[in-house]
Formats: C-alpha cells, sequence, structure tokens
C-alpha cells in the first residue's frame, strides 16, 4: 500500500547512491578505454584499447597478474583443505580443548595483518624466507585458515545431526562421512569461504609490499602502487593498470555476488 | 525409524554437555578430531600466533632491525601516549571512525528509513552495484580518487563550473583536507554495505508492527524510533563492527593516496608501523604501536558486540 510517488521516490534514491557507488569505477573504466592522452569528462567517444597494450607492457602486468594468481591459487587450495578439516572437527566430534582451541582460533581472525608482518618479516628474513612464494602464501593461509575454520564450522553445526549419525550406522568412517556426505551438501558453504580467500588475497597489499623486494614476485595490487609511482602523469595508463587488476574479483563478483554479501556479512557475526 | 532413533540421540547428547570421557554417544570419535585440526592449527600458529607473540616481545626492546636489541620494559608504549606524532596518528584514526563508520551508519539508516513501507522490485540489481566498493582491491580505489581530488580532477571541475573556485583546491595536498579527503573515500566504501545490511534488515520486520505503531498515532519519526531502530540492532552491531575495523585497517588506502602527508597530517596507526618497522628502523616502537592497535580493535569489537547484546535483553 504504497503510493507512486513514494514507489518512485525509492527509486531515485537508490538510484543516487548507486551511481555514487559506480562514479569512480566508471571514471576508471572510461579513462582506460579512451584514446591515449585523453581523459573524458564522463563516457569516452571513443573505444580504444590503446592504454591497456601499453600498460600491459610498460607495467608488466603479465608477470603480476601471473603470481598474484599462483597466490591466491595456492591460499585457496590450501586454507580451503585445512578449513573444512578443522570446521569438521570443531563442528562435529567432542573432544578435549576444542572450546579454548576454538576461541583462540576466533582472536586470530580478529588480529590485523599489521600486527604479525614486522616480526614475520624479519624472522623469515633470519631463515632466508622473504622474497619467496612461501612468504607470501603461508601467512596468508593462515588468515584464511582462522575465518574459513570459523565458517566451516558454523556449517557443520548445522547440518544434520541425524545424517552423520545415519552415516555411521551404515558403516562409514568420519573420514569417508566427511567427504561423501557432507561435503556435497555444503558445497554453498564452501563457495562462500573460497570465493571471500580468493578476493582477501588478491587484494592483499601488505604482506606482498614487505615480503618481496623481486620484481617478479611483486603481486597485481602491488605492482600497480609502483606504476602509479612512475606514470602518474598519465590518468589513461593508470586507470588501465587499475582495471586490469581490479576485473578477476570483479568477475568473480558478478557470477557469484550473493556469497560475497553473505559471507562478508554474516562472517562478521562471531556466534 | 533409524533417523528418528539417531535423532533422539542427536538431542540427548546435546543436552548433557560434553564432559571428557563419558556422556558422549557411542563411537563418537574423540582423538582423531586432533589429526583434523592438527594442519590447520600448524599453520595458524607457526605464521599468526608466534608472530603475534613474538610482536609483544620485540615491543619491549629498542631494536633498530640489525644490530642488538635493547631492553626497554613498556617504554615504547609509553611513547604511543607521549610521542605527539604517534597521539596524532591515533587522532587521525578517531576521525577517521567518523568517515568509515558513523557517517556511513547513519545516512543509511535515514536512508532505509524513508524506505521501510517499500517492496522494492529489482532490489537484487542495486544490492550488487552499492556492494561493489567493497570488493575492488584499495589500490585501485585509491588510484580512481587519486584523479577526482587531483588539481584539475572532476571534483575541482565542479566547483569551478558552479562558481565556487575559491574551493578548489588539491585535496589529498591540503594540510587542512587532506584528512577528510582520504576519510570520504572510507565513507563511499563503506556506505553500499551499511545500506545493503539495513535494507535486508527492514524487510524483515512484520508488516503488523508498523500497522501498530500507527493505530497509535506514531509519525514517521515516533515510527522510526520505535519500530526500525530496534530491529536494526544487529545489523547496526554488525555494521560498525566491519566499518570501525575497516577504519584502523587502512594502511593501503593512506599508502597510495598520501603516504601520511602533508606534512604528518594524515598519519595512521598502521600507517606508522610500516613506517617506524621499514622505513626509519625503530622496530620494538612499530610493534607496540602494532600491538596497541590490536588491543583497540579487540576492545572496540567486545564493545560493540555488548552493547547490542545489552540492548537486546
Amino acid at each position: 500500500m504504497i503510493s507512486r510517488s513514494e514507489r518512485v521516490l525509492n527509486y531515485l534514491i537508490l538510484s543516487v547512491f548507486a551511481l555514487f557507488a559506480l562514479y569512480p569505477l566508471l571514471s576508471i573504466v572510461s579513462a582506460a578505454l579512451a584514446p591515449p592522452g585523453q581523459v573524458p569528462a564522463f563516457l569516452p567517444t571513443d573505444i580504444t584499447w590503446g592504454n591497456f597494450a601499453e600498460a600491459w607492457d610498460l607495467g608488466r602486468f603479465g608477470t603480476y597478474l601471473r603470481t598474484s594468481a599462483v597466490v591466491s591459487t595456492s591460499v585457496v587450495v590450501l586454507a580451503t583443505v585445512f578449513s573444512v578439516m578443522a570446521g569438521y572437527a570443531f563442528g562435529t566430534m567432542h573432544f578435549r580443548g576444542s572450546a579454548v582451541l576454538f576461541y583462540v582460533l576466533l582472536l586470530g581472525i580478529m588480529v590485523p595483518t599489521e600486527a604479525i608482518v614486522v616480526p614475520l618479516f624479519f624472522d623469515l628474513r633470519d631463515i632466508g624466507l622473504t622474497n619467496t612464494l612461501l612468504a607470501l602464501v603461508l601467512p596468508q593461509t593462515a588468515q584464511s585458515v582462522a575465518f574459513g575454520t570459523f565458517w566451516m564450522r558454523a556449517y557443520f553445526r548445522s547440518s544434520s545431526r541425524a545424517m552423520v549419525e545415519a552415516a555411521r550406522i551404515d558403516g562409514a568412517g568420519h573420514w569417508r562421512t566427511l567427504w561423501s556426505v557432507l561435503l556435497p551438501i555444503g558445497r554453498p558453504a564452501m563457495i562462500t569461504m573460497i570465493v571471500l580467500v580468493f578476493m582477501w588475497t588478491w587484494n592483499e597489499f601488505l604482506i606482498p609490499l614487505v615480503m618481496v623486494t623481486d620484481e617478479s614476485l611483486r603481486t597485481a595490487p602491488l605492482g600497480l602502487a609502483f606504476f602509479q609511482g612512475q606514470y602518474t602523469a598519465d590518468f589513461g595508463l593508470l586507470a588501465a593498470g587499475a582495471a586490469i587488476v581490479a576485473t578477476p574479483v570483479v568477475v568473480v563478483y558478478l557470477f557469484l555476488q550473493r556469497h560475497f554479501i553473505r559471507g562478508m556479512v554474516e562472517g562478521a557475526v562471531k556466534e | 525409524m533409524a533417523t528418528s532413533a539417531a535423532a533422539r540421540s542427536a538431542t540427548l547428547a546435546d543436552a548433557r554437555p560434553p564432559r571428557a570421557g563419558g556422556g558422549r554417544p557411542p563411537g563418537e570419535p574423540r582423538r582423531v578430531a586432533y589429526l583434523y585440526i592438527l594442519p590447520a592449527y600448524l599453520v595458524f600458529a607457526l605464521f599468526l600466533l608466534i608472530p603475534l607473540g613474538r610482536a609483544v616481545v620485540l615491543s619491549l626492546y629498542d631494536w633498530n632491525g640489525l644490530s642488538v636489541a635493547e631492553w626497554v620494559g613498556l617504554d615504547n608504549y609509553r611513547q604511543v601516549v607521549a610521542d605527539e606524532g604517534l597521539r596524532a596518528a591515533f587522532g587521525h584514526a578517531a576521525v577517521l571512525i567518523v568517515f568509515y563508520a558513523a557517517f556511513p551508519v547513519v545516512v543509511a539508516l535515514a536512508l532505509v528509513a524513508t524506505m521501510t513501507r517499500a517492496r522494492l522490485r529489482g532490489l537484487g540489481f542495486y544490492r550488487t552495484v552499492l556492494f561493489v566498493p567493497q570488493i575492488i582491491a584499495m589500490v585501485v580505489v585509491a588510484v580512481a580518487w587519486r584523479q577526482i581530488y587531483a588539481p584539475d580532477g572532476p571534483l575541482n571541475q565542479v566547483l569551478r563550473a558552479i562558481g565556487l573556485d575559491g574551493l578548489a583546491r588539491a585535496w589529498l595536498g591540503d594540510f587542512v583536507f587532506a584528512l577528510p579527503a582520504v576519510g570520504f573515500i572510507g565513507t563511499w566504501v563503506q556506505m553500499g554495505l551499511c545500506i545493503v545490511l539495513f535494507l535486508a534488515g527492514v524487510s524483515k520486520i512484520p508488516r503488523e508492527l508498523y500497522e501498530a505503531a500507527r493505530l497509535d498515532g506514531a509519525g514517521p519519526v515516533r515510527e522510526f524510533f520505535a519500530v526500525v531502530l530496534p530491529a536494526l540492532r544487529n545489523e547496526i552491531s554488525v555494521a560498525l563492527t566491519l566499518t570501525v575495523i575497516a577504519a584502523l585497517r587502512n594502511f593501503d588506502l593512506v599508502y597510495v593516496t598520501t603516504a601520511g602527508g602533508p606534512g604528518t597530517s594524515t598519519t595512521v596507526p598502521s600507517y606508522e608501523v610500516y613506517r617506524r618497522a621499514f622505513e626509519i628502523g625503530q622496530v620494538g616502537s612499530a610493534a607496540a604501536v602494532a600491538i596497541t592497535l590490536t588491543a583497540m580493535i579487540f576492545v572496540l569489537t567486545f564493545g560493540i558486540t555488548r552493547i547490542a547484546e545489552r540492548g537486546a535483553a
């Protein structure tokens, strides 16, 4: 029972805020697609790929994307396997110390990267691990495992206890119960965890900034930061670089946006 | 049959607090649980817990990263309070909390309050668009906003076009306006999140509540405070938790937009951690700032959750 003018007003408000959310990103896309050297006021008149080609060569984004892909994939795979296993134990089994161990993990979710990156750098340097892929992958796996275990435990706790019992009565061991009974139904929870870990790892800036000096080990956001330091004047070029860095996460988001929103919103509600 | 028996034993198991030894359903695996959590906990301990403990230890030393460290007790923490530069950095963080958390929450609340009676179609589209700033790498966000704030960028062009030439300036290079300019980027990032959260919240309020309020003669303002605000308590708590933490962990944005400048007008604790540890060789002080920042995040997160829970009781 809402009047027509009220409905129009509602859409108007939403549209204004939607435009506000999109404007900075559209300004990047339009500057990147405009002919090199031009910065369009709103939308480019001609669409060219010149900025992309030049940024790709000058900025070595091919290398950076490859590093980012390797790091993100490694973190996602490790964190997913470890979190599923740990979440299964915390969610379905009784064992001494489980509460304490779980709460320590919960605290770990809140620890900011700033707090661990300083000792990590100096200790990894002492054992010769800085400037390696491991220095990028392992700390981020640790952070992701804290969230992932919390997330998967919530799923395993909510999953039907009766099904676990039934599987056991059918003679399935705990290992088979996990992989052939619980995980197939738990796919949505797992996808949510995977897309979040992927996004966090892809977008991470501080850890790569501190851990690597080797140019071939720079991740995409780090490469973009260096690129911007060199080509401040040419916004079209910079915008093309920024678009290249943002695209992988945006593509995943377009397909799985429900998972992003659900995960980031529910992930904040501890217990 | 088997299912109902299993369900019954499950409720029994749930009703009883798990004790070591007895009280658990037969066949329940127990020790094997340690094997399941081992890989996760090993990585977690080696690369998060131990570094956190090492940060606490480092914060008690004076160390430049190379020579022998010297024990100074709590001196580095005294510096956090006494040192003007660090005090300023925490002050800037407080300003940024207003921009990252207070503004988006208040504006989003006002917004959904005017929209409460709507059951709009196409909300999914708006949700997708409004949430986008949350998923973009901060470096990309910083590149976009540096251009918007540039001396000849869109913001100044608009100001000049409407005759406000006096206001046009190099926003990120201005001693007074750089911090609010960085803060406003935070407002932009968090605004959509808050709107999406609150819209989901109001859509769960039963229609009868509004009707009851209206029958009692409540106007839109009373309706907001009596119906909408209490119903959104959880969503507000989630929004505040996420946005306050984001305001305290904004290293990337500051590093790329202003690097703390001009002067020290946009330094923040997370930037000071990096600068002290890796640029000016004050590792102990950097660790003390990092631990203080971590403590603040813990306290604020628990505080926000507690207030929300007490309000509900």
